[in-house]
C-alpha cells in the first residue's frame, strides 16, 4: 500500500541552483527506501521536502491519509548540549504537551531500546559520536514515528560503529513497522539496509534508476558475508556508475 | 602547585610593592599630601570605617540595580529582536547612537530630567546607560546563534516560536548573555562612578563622591582608601560573575570544561 507519492516536484534554490527537477516516486508502508548518489544530487532537498520544512516550485507531494507522525534524524546528532540524554530525546514529547511522568517513561524507554540505559542523565559531550546518534534516534523514536526520514545518519562515524547502528536499526524499524527513507551516499550501507535503492544523479537531481533488493531472510539482517549481498552491492555500484 | 604559585605569587609582589611605597615614602620624607604611606592609608581607612562602609554601600547599591536594569532591558529588547527584523532594523542604530554617546555627556541632561529629588533613580539610569549596550548586542548574537538543524526539527514537531525562544535560542544565548554579565557588571560600577561624579555635592553618598571630597580637603590618605575600596569592589563584582558563568555552563559548555579536567 502506498504511504507517499511524489510527482513531478521541482524545487531551485533561490541560488539558482536547480537541486531536484521531476522527480517521481512512491513509498509503501513498512518500506525501507533508501536515496543514494553523490553529494549536491539533491538527496537532503528531497528529505527536507517531504518533511514539509520547504516547499517545491511544482509538482506534487501527497500522503494516503493524513501526514502520518514524523521522525527525522541528521547527519550530526543534532542534540542540545545544555540538555541531558533523557531531555534531549523527550523534545518531541515536550513540544506536543504530554505530561512530564509520561513523556519521561517514553524517553527512557526509547534510550533503552537504542541501549542507552543509565546513560539518561549524561550530556552529549560526555557521549561518544556513536552514542550521540543513538541519542538523536531515541528522540526520533520518543515520538512514535510512522515514517522515519534520515540524512546521512551515519556518515561521520567510524565503520564498526556504524554497522551496528545498521543492524540496530533496521530491528527497531520492523519492530515498530515504521518506514524508513534512508538518504545515503555509501553503496555497501544502501545494499544492506534497503528494501529499494532510488539513485539519483546531480544537477539538477533527478532519479536515474531503481533497484528492488528483495530480502532472503526478512526477519533477520542481512549476512554480510553471503554472496547474495555481495551481488546486491554490485548491482547498487553498477547502476550508480550508469547513472553518472 | 601550581594553583598555590597562582595564588601565592601575585600576593608576594603586592607586599614587595607595598613596602617598598613605605620606605620610599619614609626616606625621602614625602609629604603626605602628595604621596601617603600604606600605613597611612591603613590608618584613614579604620579611622573612617564606618562612613566609608556606608559609602561602599551606596556605591554597591546604585552598581546592582543598573546592573540588573540594564540585564532585564537588555534581554527584553534582544528577544524583542529575535522574533521581530524590523523592530531590529528600526532601532538598532539607535542602540548603537547610545552606546556611542560618551554617558558624561548625557548625564547632567538625565540628572535635570529626573530631578535631584530623585537621585537615586538618576544615578541607576545613568550607570544603567553604560552597562545595557553589552548585554544587547552580545544577546541579540547568541539568540541568533541557535542551530538550525534543531530550529527545523522543532518546526517539524510543531513547535511554536516562543517554544523556539525558550528551549532553543534562549539555552543557545546564556553563555553569549553571561559573557556580556561580566563586562556590564564592570561597566555598571563605572557607571555609577561617573554619576556620582556628576551629581556632586549634597546629593551622592557613594565611594566617587568620598574621592572628591577627600580631594577638595587634600586627604589623600582618605581617596586612596576609597580607591581601594572601589578596586576591591570590582574584582568581588568580576569575580561573583564569573563564578556564576562557572556554575550555570559547568555541565555543558566547551568554555567550562579546562577547568573540569
Amino acid at each position: 500500500m502506498s504511504l507517499l507519492t511524489l510527482r513531478g516536484v521541482c524545487k531551485r534554490f533561490s541560488s539558482g541552483t536547480q537541486a531536484l527537477s521531476d522527480v517521481n516516486f512512491q513509498v509503501n508502508d513498512g518500506e525501507f527506501v533508501s536515496l543514494l548518489g553523490p553529494s549536491g544530487c539533491g538527496k537532503s532537498t528531497a528529505l527536507r521536502l517531504i518533511a514539509g520544512l520547504i516547499a517545491p516550485d511544482s509538482g506534487e507531494i501527497s500522503w494516503s491519509g493524513a501526514r502520518p507522525e514524523l521522525g527525522f534524524v541528521f547527519q550530526e546528532a543534532t542534540l542540545m548540549p545544555w540538555a541531558d540524554a533523557l531531555t534531549n530525546a523527550r523534545l518531541p514529547l515536550d513540544l506536543k504537551g504530554v505530561r512530564r511522568g509520561e513523556a519521561d517513561a517514553q524517553a527512557a524507554a526509547a534510550l533503552a531500546r537504542l541501549g542507552l540505559k543509565g546513560f539518561e542523565s549524561a550530556y552529549p559531550r560526555e557521549l561518544s559520536g556513536g552514542m550521540k546518534m543513538r541519542v538523536s534516534i531515541a528522540r526520533a523514536l520518543a515520538a512514535r514515528p510512522k515514517m522515519l526520514l534520515m540524512d546521512e545518519p551515519f556518515a561521520a562515524l567510524d565503520e564498526i560503529t556504524r554497522a551496528g547502528l545498521n543492524d540496530d536499526l533496521l530491528a527497531l524499524a520492523r519492530e515498530d513497522g515504521i518506514t524508513v527513507i534512508f538518504v545515503t551516499h555509501s553503496v555497501m550501507e544502501s545494499a544492506y539496509l534497503s528494501s529499494r535503492v532510488l539513485v539519483l544523479s546531480p544537477r539538477p537531481g533527478r532519479i536515474k534508476r531503481e533497484i528492488v533488493l528483495p530480502r532472503e531472510n526478512p526477519t533477520g539482517p542481512r549476512d554480510r558475508l553471503s554472496p547474495e549481498f555481495a551481488a546486491a552491492q554490485a548491482r547498487v555500484a553498477g547502476a550508480l556508475l550508469e547513472s553518472a | 602547585m601550581k594553583r598555590i604559585f597562582d595564588i601565592l605569587l601575585p600576593i608576594a609582589l603586592g607586599v614587595t610593592l607595598l613596602a617598598l611605597w613605605q620606605w620610599i615614602v619614609t626616606v625621602r620624607q614625602i609629604p603626605p599630601y602628595v604621596l601617603p604611606a600604606p600605613g597611612a592609608i591603613a590608618r584613614a581607612f579604620a579611622d573612617n570605617f564606618v562612613s566609608l562602609m556606608m559609602s561602599l554601600l551606596a556605591t554597591l547599591s546604585v552598581t546592582v540595580q543598573a546592573f540588573l536594569v540594564a540585564l532585564v532591558a537588555g534581554v527584553a529588547i534582544a528577544i524583542l529582536f529575535s522574533q521581530s527584523r524590523l523592530a531590529e532594523r528600526t532601532l538598532y542604530p539607535y542602540a548603537v547612537i547610545l552606546q556611542v554617546t560618551p554617558v558624561v555627556a548625557i548625564a547632567p541632561l538625565i540628572l535635570i530630567w529626573i530631578g535631584f529629588e530623585r537621585i537615586n533613580a538618576a544615578l541607576v539610569l545613568i550607570a544603567a546607560l553604560v552597562a545595557f549596550f553589552p548585554i544587547l548586542s552580545n544577546t541579540t548574537l547568541g539568540l541568533k546563534s541557535a542551530d538550525l538543524n534543531l530550529m527545523e526539527l522543532m518546526r517539524l514537531y510543531g513547535a511554536s516560536r516562543w517554544q523556539i525562544l525558550w528551549r532553543l535560542q534562549l539555552p543557545t544565548a546564556l553563555p553569549y548573555l553571561l559573557g556580556a554579565c561580566r563586562i556590564a557588571g564592570g561597566l555598571a560600577l563605572i557607571g555609577a562612578v561617573v554619576a556620582e561624579f556628576v551629581a556632586g555635592s549634597g546629593t551622592a553618598t557613594g565611594l566617587a563622591w568620598r574621592i572628591i571630597e577627600a580631594g577638595n580637603r587634600l586627604e589623600i590618605a582618605t581617596m586612596f582608601a576609597a580607591l581601594g575600596l572601589l578596586a576591591f569592589l570590582g574584582v568581588a563584582i568580576f569575580a561573583i560573575l564569573s563564578a556564576l558563568e562557572y556554575w550555570l555552563l559547568r555541565r555543558w559548555h566547551e568554555s567550562a570544561i579546562s577547568r573540569q579536567s
